[in-house]
């Protein structure tokens, strides 16, 4: 297999079933993973080709599975984890951020915990309450978690392949609205940085950073802004952390305005941390405040709703004229 | 030394017969394995059952007695204001010794933040126990190199690292086992419950040794639970066992048939030391506020080195000299650990930002340079 055009579900099969090929250390475990190939089929045919003791069936306890994943890193093993939902990751918070995040440093660096956690995201696929959501800040916060989220194919496969062979603990969430679109992987690339940004598309005008799944949106929304004669630069952050500050005011110093754009509630979210730094960084390149387009401050909303909540198209387009209005 | 037990000879995958008759047994009043009464007399037990010369019976001893010493230099360490916390072991040095002398080197030890009596026994520097207590650092010691993992805060969590953990030396095709201590506050911790669930479904060679000594700080365990802890396995489908954990003896030979148990492929058990904390929670607990110095009275009757003492006595184990040169050799233990303690170095400023990342991250890397400098400006107003 080299370059083909594959969908991000089967991007993500493949470089699950590349790394446990390449290295018997590997084991993927989660629920449902097994028989089933994961709810999403993520992980399907893996157990069928390298057996129950490398593609695991857990019992159904988020911090169980975790919490064990991390004894197996300390016995020299690199699990990768699947937990089912965004929304059911809570159980496993504490042992994600009081052991798995931590336990390097208490260490002072003696040990190593290369932990993968898969977490399919986001919403706009119509479920019901807790199957939507973006907990990426969560994570993100705790120093010791490196957070990434791919927006297509090629990514998808790569950064699980360097988040794997990662020595830390790599949150890696699944755009889950986008896993069906397809793109081109070439898996005989040679990856770029893991938590670099990426410009997906050029302009000059104005920078939308997003990433995971409001990629797409932000270049449909180029796309649409350029019929209007405006050249908007779409930035796919790809990491949340670290993130790719030098990226961002590299992009804004050409484009002087920036929208960030994210799923996840605008406040203290990821782009609140954006707007901060770029503000610091680029206060005489920028014509506009840094704006941010999010999710509210509310429960995620029951799917009827959920086109209201999410940034789509329009709400994107207009900030874009707000922030070009200055 | 040779112990025998039953359990050991006769395992069944997924529990025992055994376990379950004794569980059915223990509901009207629990079992508890003896092998050593308060009074230092022999007992036998139908299930386990030890030999050992006068040579490893003094090693106990000698276990029990320096880290006893050890602790109580702690304990005024920390009076004297040289550590910030000290969480005493005054009286569970049975169950801590009988188990930790159980294990072999190959064997991994999950403990919580009270195991110093394991961690004597598994070669740790008792000194590097104190850099948590002191501040300097949050555990810091390698834990492969006695395969002893950093102690634990969080309640219960280490159950899970340990289950995970047995789950990689079944993979591996090892015969080591794993033994994971915790509480009884910690058997109320859904990871606990969690960590039992993984082990017997993956049959992972995991012995789960859970400390009863009464309080979860001021809660008696009749807080935590309704049944006696043991019987808690039951319901996972393994065994579980009650042993006078203020006798060295019961615990080593317990868990020793335990571990046995679990690295020749028999799985989990779960084993009660049924005993008690004589001190404080921690140097910052006060437990006169919700326990009677009566129940202390009561347990101090069976106090753990001092029934060893009296079979090392009656049946000539030991004599006078060795009880002397222990006492020297107490007090030469206490002098260096008091000594290491108050040269301690604090850690260098920078050490905010080390070992965050093994592979490194720009916003830790941005932050140190922003301190650095900061740091180095007070420097140059200086000159």
């Amino acid at each position: 297999m080299t370059a083909q055009k594959l969908s991000v579900v089967k991007a993500i099969n493949a470089s699950l079933r590349t790394a446990l090929e390449n290295d018997p250390k590997v084991l993927v475990m989660g629920e449902d993973v097994g028989k089933l190939g994961g709810v999403f089929r993520v992980t399907d045919g893996l157990q069928k080709d390298f057996g129950e003791d490398r593609v695991i069936d857990t019992p159904l306890a988020e911090s169980g599975i975790v919490g064990t994943a991390i004894g197996l890193a300390l016995r020299g093993y690199r699990p990768v984890v699947e937990i089912q939902f965004d929304g059911f990751v809570f159980p496993a918070y504490d042992q994600i951020v009081t052991q798995l995040a931590k336990m390097h440093a208490r260490a002072l660096g003696k040990i190593k915990l290369p932990v993968v956690i898969r977490i399919p995201y986001g919403g706009a696929i119509g479920a019901v309450e807790h199957h939507s959501e973006s907990p990426e800040t969560l994570f993100a916060h705790v120093a010791g978690l490196k957070v990434v989220s791919p927006s297509n194919a090629s990514d998808a496969y790569w950064m699980l392949q360097q988040a794997i062979q990662s020595d830390d603990p790599v949150i890696y969430f699944e755009p889950k609205r986008r896993y069906h679109d397809k793109s081109e992987l070439d898996t005989e690339a040679i990856p770029g940085p893991l938590h670099a940004a990426r410009v997906a598309r050029p302009g000059t005008d104005l920078t939308l950073a997003a990433y995971g799944p409001m990629v797409k949106t932000c270049l449909e929304a180029a796309a649409a802004a350029e019929e209007e004669g405006k050249s908007l630069e779409v930035l796919d952050l790809r990491s949340m952390s670290p993130i790719d500050f030098d990226g961002i005011q590299a992009s804004v110093e050409r484009t002087r305005r920036l929208v960030v754009v994210h799923e996840a509630p605008v406040f203290l979210g990821t782009g609140a941390e954006i707007a901060a730094r770029i503000t610091e960084r680029c206060f005489y390149h920028l014509e506009a405040p840094v704006l941010r387009v999010g999710g509210y401050h509310a429960p995620y909303p029951p799917s009827r709703l959920e086109d209201e909540y999410l940034p789509g198209l329009d709400r994107v387009l207009d900030a874009v004229d707000r922030a070009l209005a200055y | 030394m040779t112990v025998d037990s039953t359990a050991a000879r006769k395992p069944r995958r997924g529990g025992s017969k055994r376990a379950g008759a004794r569980t059915a047994k223990a509901a009207g009043a629990p079992e508890l394995v003896q092998l050593l009464t308060p009074e230092g007399e022999r007992v036998e037990h139908p299930d386990y059952s030890i030999d050992l010369s006068s040579e490893e019976l003094r090693g106990l001893y000698r276990d029990m007695v320096l880290t006893r010493r050890f602790d109580a230099e702690a304990t005024t360490l920390q009076r004297q204001g040289e550590l910030g916390l000290w969480a005493s072991l005054l009286g569970q040095e049975a169950a801590q010794i009988g188990s930790g002398r159980a294990t072999r080197p190959d064997d991994y030890v999950f403990p919580t933040y009270r195991e110093h009596g394991v961690a004597w026994c598994r070669g740790v520097d008792p000194t590097n126990l104190l850099g948590m207590f002191r501040g300097v650092n949050h555990g810091g010691w390698d834990p492969n190199e006695n395969n002893f993992h950093l102690y634990t805060i969080v309640i219960g969590s280490q159950a899970l690292h340990a289950t995970g953990y047995a789950m990689g030396i079944t993979k591996d095709g090892a015969d080591s086992a794993v033994i994971a201590y915790f509480g009884d506050g910690a058997s109320s911790q859904g990871d606990v419950a969690e960590a039992f669930t993984f082990a017997a479904v993956y049959n992972a060679p995991v012995v789960f040794f859970c400390q009863n000594n009464q309080w979860a700080i001021s809660e008696p365990t009749e807080k935590q639970t309704r049944v006696p802890l043991y019987q808690r396995a039951q319901g996972y489908g393994f065994p579980g066992v009650r042993v006078d954990g203020n006798d060295v003896l019961a615990c080593l030979a317990v868990t020793k048939a335990a571990l046995d148990r679990a690295r020749t492929g028999e799985g989990p058990m779960l084993i009660e030391a049924f005993t008690y904390r004589m001190g404080a929670h921690t140097t910052s607990d006060d437990p006169t506020r919700y326990r009677r110095d009566e129940e202390r009275e009561l347990w101090e009757a069976k106090d753990p080195i001092a029934r060893l003492r009296t079979l090392l006595e009656r049946e000539g184990h030991a004599d006078e000299a060795f009880f002397a040169a222990l006492e020297t050799e107490a007090d030469e233990l206490a002098k260096h650990v008091r000594d290491r303690v108050r040269t301690m170095p604090d850690p260098e400023d920078m050490a905010i930002f080390d070992n965050i990342y093994a592979d490194g991250h720009a916003l830790v890397d941005e932050e140190r340079a922003q301190f650095a400098a900061y740091q180095a400006s007070f420097a140059e107003e200086s000159h």
